[in-house]
């Protein structure tokens, strides 16, 4: 899949290509095109995660979502895509749920960053942790800490009154429905197809019956 | 990914300088479609100039009345700002009709205007694209192209924007203001900021080596009713196969901009007078000289039938 490409991502051109029985001389790619080899940039990146200060030396190619997992060891956050078009991979940074996967780490300097370590723990869930228990809003669990830091996020957005693409009014507090649930969590995608148990745990933690 | 230095820039006349002295230095702002590239090394800068701690996240009122929306203002603050849901209501719509919850949080005004193609053979770096290698062929020409351009393509690409917020700004006749390395200030109205393909497709926009956008303006709002329909493959997170943003006035007068159809926001204003006779007199007008592809046909229709759906929804709403 190429960039958040959505059903282009079906399209395979190496294959349709040879389906048509087309033949081209193929560029190289470009990395072989390429052959000189720089020696890669540090940079020191402080940073708040889940509470705790932390300072990383790291290359500035690092993403948000390679320092948390493998400099950090906190693996709850998860690498679907690594393309911003699955949202297994998200974090709430400064407030606000993004993908960190199409953030550099070093981008974050100064930030703080809360990943679903920081939400809750075995003993003491967070309640939209909890909800998704209680409604089995998961099955495989790969996508879940995505799912429950993109869940917690949009329950904020709401109350803070950004209108979604499903908002009849735009004037008009937003409400949450099942309608509205859906279209906000489409940034995080669920191949066991939870969805329904999922926009039930949220709606659950909201105080609604959506 | 290839290696690159970073650095974080201070002013906006200092990042432009920096951008205009440093081969191969890009800005970055959202970094969700520059950083996707770069893992595929479709972008390969040398050098990163972090533009976010430039202080041009602000929506400022114009005392013309008009609004000035800071480059690095993001999707999500755009769409919710009270002022753009009141008076330019068509703004939001399509911000909100583009990407996800997610994205919108990071993606900055400036950078949704500068995003690039999804064509899927400029994403291949196995196969020929006239826009990542220029002189090396279009694959799309030919290959699948459901969904590419059907009006001001080339022969060398036929490619679309990917955009939605750029067809309401298109249609809301904005202007984008920049900074050269040199300090220079200039303004560029919307309809000349991006370029059709022609025969050099790498080259996207009118901005100028190292120039950085710092907002865009709106002129003083229009009012009507405006509406932004987008068609796309599945309800939410897809990009547009159409999209049509309308602004209808009372008497029926009004303008619309299409979306997913060409290598730009396509707006026609001379085929705006047609808004009055229905859909097909407009889409007619709009799509004069269309060349679609074997597999992309359906979009002219398309085009006709989301616009006779936009505008029985404007009608509705004048009733």
């Amino acid at each position: 899949m190429v960039g958040w490409l959505g059903t282009w991502s079906i399209i395979r051109p190496m294959e349709a290509c040879k389906a048509l029985g087309a033949k081209r001389a193929l560029p190289l790619p470009v990395s072989a095109q390429d052959s000189g080899i720089s020696a890669p940039v540090i940079t020191k990146v402080t940073f708040e995660v889940n509470g705790k200060p932390q300072t990383l030396e790291l290359d500035t190619r690092t993403t948000l979502l390679d320092a948390l997992r493998d400099h950090l060891h906190l693996t709850g956050t998860k690498k679907g895509c690594d393309h911003g078009q699955c949202g297994a991979c998200t974090v709430i940074a400064d407030g606000r749920r993004i993908n960190s996967c199409l953030t550099l780490a070093v981008m974050h300097d100064g930030g703080k960053v809360t990943t679903i370590e920081g939400l809750g723990t075995p003993d003491k869930l967070h309640p939209m942790q909890a909800a998704f228990v209680r409604h089995d809003g998961y099955q495989c669990g790969y996508c879940t800490p995505g799912q429950i830091c993109s869940a917690v996020a949009l329950l904020q957005e709401i109350k803070a009154g950004v209108p979604s693409h499903v908002s009849a009014d735009l004037l008009a507090p937003p409400a949450v429905t099942n309608a509205e649930l859906r279209e906000r969590m489409s940034g995080n995608i669920c191949r066991c197809g939870a969805y329904s148990n999922i926009a039930e745990a949220i709606a659950e933690v909201a105080g609604s019956s959506a | 990914m290839k290696t690159f230095s970073y650095e974080k820039a201070k002013t906006p006349a200092e990042a432009a300088a920096a951008a205009a002295r440093i081969k191969g230095a890009r800005f970055i702002a959202g970094g969700t479609n520059l950083l996707d590239l770069m893992k595929l090394e479709i972008e390969t800068p040398a050098h990163l100039i972090d533009v976010n701690g430039l202080a041009l996240d602000k929506i400022e009122a114009l005392p013309e009345g008009g609004v000035r929306v800071g480059a690095l203002v993001r999707n999500t603050d755009l769409a919710a700002d009270e002022r753009v849901r009141r008076e330019y209501p068509l703004l939001s719509r399509a911000l909100l009709a583009g990407a996800s919850g997610q994205l919108r949080n990071k993606a900055t005004t400036a950078g949704n205007l500068l995003q690039r193609t999804r064509c899927a053979y400029f994403y291949d770096p196995n196969m020929p694209c006239n826009k990542r290698v220029p002189g090396s062929g279009c694959s799309a020409i030919g290959g699948i192209s459901r969904q590419h351009a059907v009006i001001g393509s080339s022969d060398a690409c036929i490619a679309t924007h990917p955009s939605d917020m750029a067809v309401a700004l298109r249609a809301l006749d904005a202007t984008v203001e920049t900074v050269n390395g040199k300090g220079a200030a200039r303004k560029i109205p919307i309809a000349n900021f991006h370029r059709l393909p022609g025969d050099s497709p790498h080259i996207e926009t009118n901005l100028q080596p190292g120039e950085l956008i710092t907002a865009v303006t709106l002129p003083k709002p229009v009012g009507g009713n405006q509406l932004y329909y987008k068609v796309r493959d599945r309800a939410s997170y897809a990009f547009a196969l159409v999209s049509v943003a309308l602004i209808q006035q009372k008497d029926g007068s009004g303008r619309v901009a299409l979306g997913g159809i060409a290598h730009k926001p396509w707006r026609v204003e001379s085929a705006e007078r047609a808004l009055p006779s229905g859909a097909k007199a407009t889409a007619d007008a709009l799509l004069a000289g269309a060349k679609p592809t074997r597999d992309n046909e359906f979009k002219v229709k398309l085009v006709e039938r989301t616009l006779a759906a936009v505008l029985a929804h404007a009608k509705e709403l004048r009733a």
